[in-house]
């Protein structure tokens, strides 16, 4: 009846998931009882839940990656404390356990963190900046959302039912093989990226087809912000990277489930064949994230120092040229694989090659910054940290990127050091960044200046002290995921990594009260304006929060930062003062498809992962009978009439009005 | 006033809406159809691409029988001539579909669906058949990586063609209640889009797996 599962699949020996699990439980249980007995009930599903709006679902995104940012955090901290521990004993985690750790840290950091904070931030700006009302998509936009949490919930579901895989955040195989592990860890493993992964596809689907076909009148190509050209080739990446991952653990499951021979040892299995795969979805994947990080910079860069993107024309380049190169350059993941000596050259010349771009674009922000009036708010401090870090980042990378050299550092600590340098001091950073820029847009206040701050510098100083004794030990010899160790050189690095790890808690500690502090203090952080930065592009020509069809009237486009040059034609002409003509605006209904979708598609998987087939049939009518009723609704648009659309835009222009001769009088 | 003549009389076929090619003066957002075509062409090229995974692994274990039956002691080309037969006829009366909607012509239409279907229903029976041969032989996936790889791709498509059953069968119950909408005829592009790239697929595997597999 119920599979393979059973009262043991839940770890009544182990305190630690059981006491966390129970924690998670208790304060999901009390937010739902606030909700409901508040009556806040109602008003979630209709205006968030069931949301087709951009605005709300990139909000929703970014909450999801906030939250799992935690989850990862805590096993990174768990992780280090017990490598400082674990010298000459056990320490505290039992090596099972502790194998299972690194796996979900890796997994969740990538798929649940990164990942959505950055098709999160995507999502809420990118039709704003290009001047349009909606995704090209809504309705999937919602569903690729809740598929995503659906991949997010079956992961933390692994912690308190069964157990999370123990074979890294990639599952090489053989390891992964039922032979050797034949739990259910590689499983929900398996299912929460497959599903996941396909709601990854559709947000890339929908954003790809947004830049490309929904811009307002005149914003022709190269008049796009930057960060939308980076949007545009993150998402290619997408399109193009993820059927990969898609297909490599869809061969996987078939190993697994049925007996197929793709990479195991027997009947002519290439497991090596495995790493190809993976490494073709995975080394794109790692520009998908950097590359809208890289687009974040670039607006505030140019915002915060008064000056247009120097350079606009060669980022764009060095973008797409990043775009193409990265799908060249998988090899280098494992040149101790021994595909020979001309293989591993021109892999380790087109490794090296990426970094030219992606040097230009250093430059770049360098250069618009020279002669500028730099502003040193909280965003731009995240700027500036993530140049320094990101270029010892790099260049750990050039140095792996030489064959020989990698021979000695592969699957070090050297390794685990380079790439947290570029993904805390790049994407990270950038989300931080693009969290900080673009809160009051989505929300109407600023966030706290001195708590950011404080977050950043406690963040950016913890980043150093954790990982450059990571790069002393990786020299030292240590490789990465042990457990415990007897090499008494190591362990002084490794207690003072520990303690960075402590003062990114601070710093995280410190975003939470940011967080926290300008929700109580919202009134006097209001952004009335719409434009709190002096921002350039169109997403500060609207309202903050923008109303629900973001412009009343369409702007035209004429140039590059369209709407620094509406400002200073204002300024020039002094602010128009016809009334526009406003027309009834035509928006998409709100659906509840996507989450129900996601309901099947969660009933779906965990009864995949558990053997119980009865249920993987009646998940999969019941998610196939939610499109049908999605394609059968008669209405899917409702109309904001004129009127309203006018009352709306005209108290905002009024804030604006009393805003700007404030601001001169002052 | 014939049919015909009455779809061309909204004037503007394909919905462009006087869309300015030049980049220079960009007209602003595209109609709903050509967003829907494209982001559908989009969503194909990213399945081909999960096909290519499949097609490169497959190119991969083509010699690792383990021992077991290869390609060219399996295949039946006869057998796989007369389903690619059906599903390349299937394509044409898609078409005829397609043209039927077009002109808003409903009987047409769902004779046409009714024959794509039947088609397409004839070319699972024969893969079916195929596989349920193969597995009798003692050559079913679990024999060696060649026929993993093997069943992994032919049976990928297969699983693609009976999800497009499905769809098929769901735009003939939609037209049926409601007519040839416009949501409703967005839909239909998607779905001939989807079972043609269905059949360039086939093609690639009519030639790699079967032409070159059958070489070895």
């Amino acid at each position: 009846m119920f599979g393979k599962l059973s009262w043991s699949a839940i770890p009544f020996d182990q305190p630690i998931p059981l006491v966390t699990g129970a924690v998670v439980l208790v304060a999901i249980l009390a937010v739902l009882v606030w909700v409901i007995a508040k009556g806040h009930l109602p008003y979630l599903w209709r205006e968030w839940i069931t949301s087709v709006d951009h605005k709300r679902i990139g909000v929703m995104y970014t909450l999801l990656a906030s939250v799992m940012l935690l989850r990862g955090f805590a096993d990174a901290i768990m992780m280090r404390a017990q490598q400082a521990l674990a010298y000459h004993s056990q320490g505290y985690l039992p090596p099972e356990h502790f194998n299972q750790i690194f796996s979900a840290h890796g997994t969740i950091m990538i798929f649940f963190v990164a990942t959505p904070f950055v098709i999160g931030l995507m999502n809420l700006v990118v039709p704003l900046q290009l001047g349009v009302r909606d995704v090209a998509f809504p309705t999937l936009n919602s569903v690729g959302f809740w598929l995503t949490a659906t991949g997010a919930l079956l992961v933390n579901i692994s912690l308190v039912i069964g157990e999370f895989a123990r074979t890294g955040w990639l599952p090489y195989p053989p390891l992964s093989e039922l032979t050797y592990s034949p739990g259910v860890g590689v499983d929900y493993y398996l299912w929460s990226l497959e599903i996941s992964g396909v709601g990854t596809l559709v947000a890339g689907i929908n954003l790809v087809t947004t830049v490309l076909k929904l811009r307002t009148r005149g914003m022709s190509y190269l008049r796009m912000p930057m960060f939308c050209w980076t949007t545009l080739a993150s998402n290619l990446l997408i399109v193009a990277a993820f059927p990969i991952l898609t297909a490599t653990l869809a061969m996987l499951i078939l190993d697994r489930y049925f007996g197929f021979h793709f990479f195991t040892n027997e009947a002519g299995g290439n497991v090596m064949m495995f790493m190809n795969l993976i490494w073709a979805w995975g080394h794109p994947e790692v520009y998908i994230l950097i590359l809208p990080a890289f687009g974040i910079f670039s607006e505030v860069v140019s915002t915060f120092s008064g000056k247009p993107l120097f350079g606009y024309r060669s980022m764009v380049l060095a973008t797409m040229a990043i775009c193409i190169i990265s799908f060249m350059v998988w090899l280098h993941h494992f040149f101790t694989m021994g595909a020979g000596p001309d293989v591993n050259a021109i892999f380790g010349i087109a490794s090296m090659i990426i970094a030219v771009p992606t040097g230009v674009k250093i430059y770049n922000w360098l250069f618009t910054m020279y002669g500028g009036r730099i502003r040193f708010t909280t965003p731009m401090m995240w700027s500036i940290g993530f140049m320094v870090t990101f270029i010892f980042g790099g260049l750990t990378g050039v140095l792996v990127a030489v064959p020989p050299a990698d021979f000695l550092l592969h699957n070090s600590l050297f390794l685990v050091a380079h790439f947290h340098n570029v993904i805390i001091g790049g994407v990270l950073f950038g989300a931080f960044a693009g969290y900080t820029y673009w809160f009051p847009k989505a929300f109407g206040f600023r966030l706290h200046e001195g708590l950011g701050k404080a977050a950043f510098w406690f963040w950016l100083v913890g980043f150093y002290v954790a990982f450059m004794p990571l790069y002393a030990v990786g020299f030292l010899g240590m490789t990465r995921r042990m457990q415990h160790y007897d090499v008494a050189e190591w362990r002084p690095w490794l207690i003072v990594a520990a303690g960075g790890a402590v003062l990114i808690l601070i710093g995280i500690v410190f975003q939470i009260l940011q967080l926290v502090v300008s929700i109580r203090h919202r009134a006097e952080l209001r952004d009335r304006t719409g434009d709190p930065w002096d921002g350039r592009s169109l997403e500060w020509a609207t309202a903050s929060p923008p109303p629900v069809f973001n412009f009343a009237i369409m702007p035209d486009v004429s140039g590059e930062d369209a709407y620094w040059a509406m400002k200073v034609r204002a300024k020039q002409q002094g602010l128009q003062s016809s009334e526009p003509d406003y027309r009834d605006v035509e928006m998409p209904r709100n659906s509840p498809t996507g989450v129900v979708c996601a309901f099947f598609a969660t009933i779906m998987g965990f009864a995949l992962i558990w053997h119980i087939w009865w249920m993987v049939a009646a998940g999969g009518v019941g998610a196939f009978a939610t499109f049908v009723a999605f394609a059968w609704r008669d209405h899917d648009e409702y109309v904001i009439p004129t009127a309203e659309v006018a009352r709306i835009d005209r108290a905002n222009l009024e804030q604006r009005r009393a805003a700007l001769s404030l601001a001169g009088s002052a | 006033m014939t049919d015909t003549a009455l779809a061309f009389t909204h004037g503007d076929p394909q919905q462009l809406r006087g869309m300015e090619t030049s980049n220079i003066a960009h007209g602003g957002p595209a109609p709903k159809r050509i967003v829907t075509g494209y982001g559908f062409w989009i969503f194909i090229l990213s399945d081909m691409i999960m096909f290519s995974a499949f097609f490169a692994t497959y190119a991969v274990l083509l010699g690792q029988t383990a021992g077991g039956p290869s390609g060219h002691e399996l295949f039946d080309l006869r057998n796989v001539a007369i389903e690619t037969g059906c599903l390349l006829l299937s394509s044409f009366t898609c078409g005829l579909a397609t043209i039927a909607a077009g002109v808003r012509n409903e009987r047409w239409f769902q004779a046409a669906m009714a024959v794509t279907c039947a088609l397409g229903l004839a070319f699972l029976a024969m893969e079916g058949r195929e596989f349920a041969d193969f597995v009798a032989r003692g050559a079913g996936p679990t024999r060696s990586a060649f026929l993993s790889a093997f069943f992994a791709l032919v049976g990928c498509h297969g699983m693609h063609v009976s999800a497009g059953i499905l769809w098929l069968l769901t735009m003939m119950a939609q037209v049926f209640a409601k007519g040839f909408r416009a949501d409703i005829l967005r839909r239909l592009l998607c779905f001939a889009l989807f079972w043609h790239a269905l059949d360039i697929i086939w093609v690639a595997v009519f030639s790699v797996v079967y032409l070159l597999g059958s070489a070895v």
